[in-house]
């Protein structure tokens, strides 16, 4: 308690508050945006140390002028650069369409990346294809990229009979081993020291491939990501853990998770692990910055943690409504531009590309996107009779169903004989799909 | 193979085998593991060069190199998160949380992730952990050295719950854990680790050597999950215990001439529930003995389990005898251990009606 007759001054607790709410002028001022191509490019087995500046700025290749300047410019061919667009069309073509499918009520939730296109599609083309990856909830660009085919989305989006995961998960936690895309977690940040452990696996026995994790910056306060960043180091495990800074963790500005007093790069020199701070909306950058990182992954130099610097465009979720925390200006007044529109004009600027292209690439995306949810549709919609058996509940608990499980399934099977008395389990909705 | 293993230990004389406390066999269970399955691994707090706390790892770094056998930070959420991750890659991780009582900031793992990853990702992916800990009380261990906490595993769907009484049982049932495909927890009684404990504290302590449980096998051998040991047969009362309490009941029940038959569960998920079943329809009676807490303890599941399925045969109310709804002491140890006075008591209420 206060001690009144005591003349030490009195102790204040701070609580950190965003630049602007509903209704204010936004204030950008303290985002520093150096120039593109001014930051260094170390070489890859270079101490966490030497490179310190690096956790401090914005690694950035494209220009105010649409060019691509200095050492991180990761001269890819104009093939590679518009394969990187169409994926990050795809990705927003798609979050478009599923959002609205939950307005529809087709499904009973969904968060886009709106964005944030460049940190999940352009890092993961720096990987190989069987390096393992374990994101977060906000990184389907990686799922795309890597060919996962739109309809296995949908279908998990939609819990419908053809959903692989049996309508078990929430929509948007996919999971695909054959394309090296760990199982999604609803628990913030435990993929991080999973993502640790699979790499100290790989290290274990010889092999070659590599393993990256995307976090957002608000749950880098779970202790989960400290025992990360810990194992990772004492391991020297070949592991990026990719730190995702849009700002924004529901409606909690990055104050929260610490942003006030340094960057979420900067962490990694505490760990003695290599930190690049990088410019999340220039995809040349994340492209460059996640190739780097993967290199010294590679050649046994250990962990690096990258901070993608970005804006959560849109609200967290279909749950989320943003104009109840924040300022609606921020997104237009975002110094770090779009993603998708620096990557065209570069394509543009380097006489590769043009508004024409781009005009009948996204009528494609929308289209495709289209043609496929239909088709998906033909799995059923969430809620209208077409998943998966009643007995799948119970599978996949344990290997092998225990007797308590047999016997809930009996009763399982049971209520459903009630409720439905009249049809036959053949002819009952969605039994047998997915078998 | 294990019925055949199970017959010759009941022979005093040893065949192919030899005594071994429970340290040792846990020790070897985890050498022969790591010899036969290059996927193995094992790690946790101290368990590396030094060996172990309780010696359970000693000289398995040496024996097996430092990539397969290895010291880890303190950080029972980072042990239990990488060992996820390595059993995503593919490897039979066989994790040490030092004490029982510190898997708390591993729970979040254990619970989210590993009891759920098979379910959450139709099976794409599997987390065939072996999580080892000392659990249990009776050795002054105070509130963080002594706790029991299987009904915060059992209650999580996905998880298996494994406890051995017996050096014998301790090495059997680990392989079959290590080899298992579902995430285990397994505890060890500390308080067992060198020698059965009657409960008579101010009696002294017979070393395992002169258990017949204390032969233990050459080589390989498993005893499957799911299935309990009848430790006794009687006719007057079905006893259901685990861990360091099988052995206190079985010395009140001889102390006190009760014709007690005893059940070592061995497994709490999956329950051998034909075996209950069976005793209790037989006796018609049953005491339920185990060292943690009373309320939402495990023994309230078995208790339910009982009368529901043996009402018509159960002559006597069933009666838990359980450590009290207290953190664990320290001083009051024996006041609070669920010791001979107290299931003497409840072998006297269940035999009077």
């Amino acid at each position: 308690m206060a001690d009144a007759a005591s003349n030490r001054p009195s102790l204040a607790l701070h609580v950190p508050e965003p630049k602007s709410r509903p209704g204010d002028p936004v204030d950008f001022t303290e985002v520093h945006v150096p120039d593109a191509g001014a930051q260094p490019r170390p070489d890859e087995a270079a101490k966490p140390e030497e490179m310190r500046d690096l956790a401090y700025t914005l690694v950035r290749v494209l220009g105010d002028d649409d060019q691509a300047h200095g050492p991180w410019d990761p001269k890819l061919d104009p093939e590679t650069l518009r394969t990187m667009l169409g994926h990050m069309a795809m990705v927003r073509a798609f979050d478009e369409r599923m959002f609205r499918g939950q307005r529809q009520g087709k499904t009973s939730f969904y968060m886009k990346c709106t964005g944030e296109e460049a940190t999940s599609v352009a890092a993961s083309m720096a990987l190989a294809s069987d390096d393992m990856v374990f994101p977060s909830y906000r990184q389907q660009g990686i799922l795309i990229a890597r060919g996962y085919p739109l309809i296995e989305m949908i279908n998990q989006i939609y819990s419908n009979a053809g959903d692989k995961l049996k309508g078990r998960q929430l929509p948007i936690m996919y999971s695909s081993r054959e394309h090296s895309f760990f199982s999604i977690s609803g628990n913030l940040a435990t993929q991080t020291p999973q993502a640790v452990g699979w790499a100290m696996a790989s290290a274990i026995k010889g092999d070659s491939r590599i393993a990256a994790t995307w976090v957002g910056e608000g749950s880098t306060a779970e202790g989960d990501f400290h025992s990360a960043c810990t194992f990772a180091s004492v391991y020297n495990a070949p592991v990026i853990l990719n730190v995702i800074n849009n700002q924004w963790a529901i409606s909690s500005f990055s104050g929260f998770a610490g942003a006030e007093r340094t960057t979420f790069a900067a962490r990694a020199l505490g760990y003695g692990i290599a930190g690049l701070r990088v410019d999340g909306n220039d995809a040349l950058a994340c492209f460059a910055a996640q190739q780097w990182a993967a290199n010294r992954a590679r050649a046994n130099q250990g962990p690096t943690l990258i901070e993608y610097f970005t804006y959560r465009a849109e609200g967290h979720s279909t749950s989320d409504d943003p104009s109840g925390y924040r300022s609606a200006q921020e997104r237009e007044e975002w110094p770090l531009g779009d993603p998708i529109m620096r990557l065209k004009k570069h394509l543009i600027a380097i006489g590769e590309w043009d508004e024409e292209r781009q005009q009948a690439m996204d009528l494609a995306c929308a289209e495709e996107v289209k043609k496929t949810t239909k088709e998906a549709e033909k799995n059923g919609i969430l809620g209208h009779g077409l998943h998966h058996p009643f007995h799948t509940m119970f599978e996949d608990v344990f290997e092998e169903l225990p007797w308590h499980l047999q016997e809930q399934a009996k009763q399982a099977t049971r209520e459903r004989e009630i409720k439905w008395p009249d049809q036959h389990p053949k002819d009952f909705a969605g039994e047998g799909a997915g078998k | 193979m294990s019925d055949t293993v199970e017959k010759n230990t009941k022979d005093t004389s040893m065949v192919n085998g030899r005594r071994m406390n429970m340290i040792e066999a846990i020790n070897d269970a985890l050498d022969i593991m790591l010899e036969r399955d290059p996927d193995v691994i094992v790690m946790g707090e101290d368990v590396g060069y030094f060996g172990g706390v309780f010696r359970c790892t000693a000289g398995l770094q040496e024996k097996h190199g430092k990539t397969r056998v290895f010291d880890t930070p303190i950080s029972e959420c980072g042990i239990i998160g990488v060992a996820v991750g390595m059993g995503a890659y593919g490897l039979r991780p066989v994790p040490e949380i030092q004490f029982a009582d510190y898997i708390y900031p591993g729970l979040d793992q254990l619970i989210s992730e590993a009891a759920r990853l098979r379910y959450r990702s139709a099976a794409e992916y599997i987390a065939p952990l072996t999580v080892r800990s000392p659990f249990g009380g009776g050795i002054f261990g105070g509130q963080t050295h002594s706790q029991s906490p299987e009904s915060i595993f059992t209650h999580v769907s996905g998880l298996k719950t494994v406890i051995p009484a017996t050096p014998y049982d301790a090495k059997g049932l680990l392989i079959s854990c290590i080899e298992d495909n579902d995430p285990v927890i397994f505890f060890e009684p500390k308080r067992i680790y060198n020698g059965p404990f009657s409960g008579f504290y101010d009696k002294p302590v017979e070393p395992w050597k002169k258990h017949a449980a204390s032969e233990v096998p050459e080589g390989y051998y498993k005893i499957p999950l799911g299935k309990a040991r009848t430790v006794q047969e009687g006719e007057a009362l079905t006893v259901l215990a685990y861990g360091t309490m099988v052995h206190v009941a079985e010395a009140v029940a001889k102390e006190k001439g009760v014709d007690a038959e005893i059940l070592d569960l061995r497994t709490l998920v999956p329950l051998d529930i034909e075996a209950i079943e069976a005793s209790v329809k037989k006796t018609g009676r049953c005491l339920i003995v185990h060292e943690a807490t009373r309320t939402s303890g495990f023994g309230a599941e078995l208790s339910a389990l009982v009368t529901e399925r043996c009402f018509y045969h159960l002559e006597a109310p069933v009666e838990r005898v359980t450590g009290f709804d207290t953190p664990y002491p320290h001083s009051l140890e024996w006041a609070y251990f669920p010791g001979p006075v107290r299931i003497g008591e409840a072998m006297d209420k269940i035999l009077k009606d």
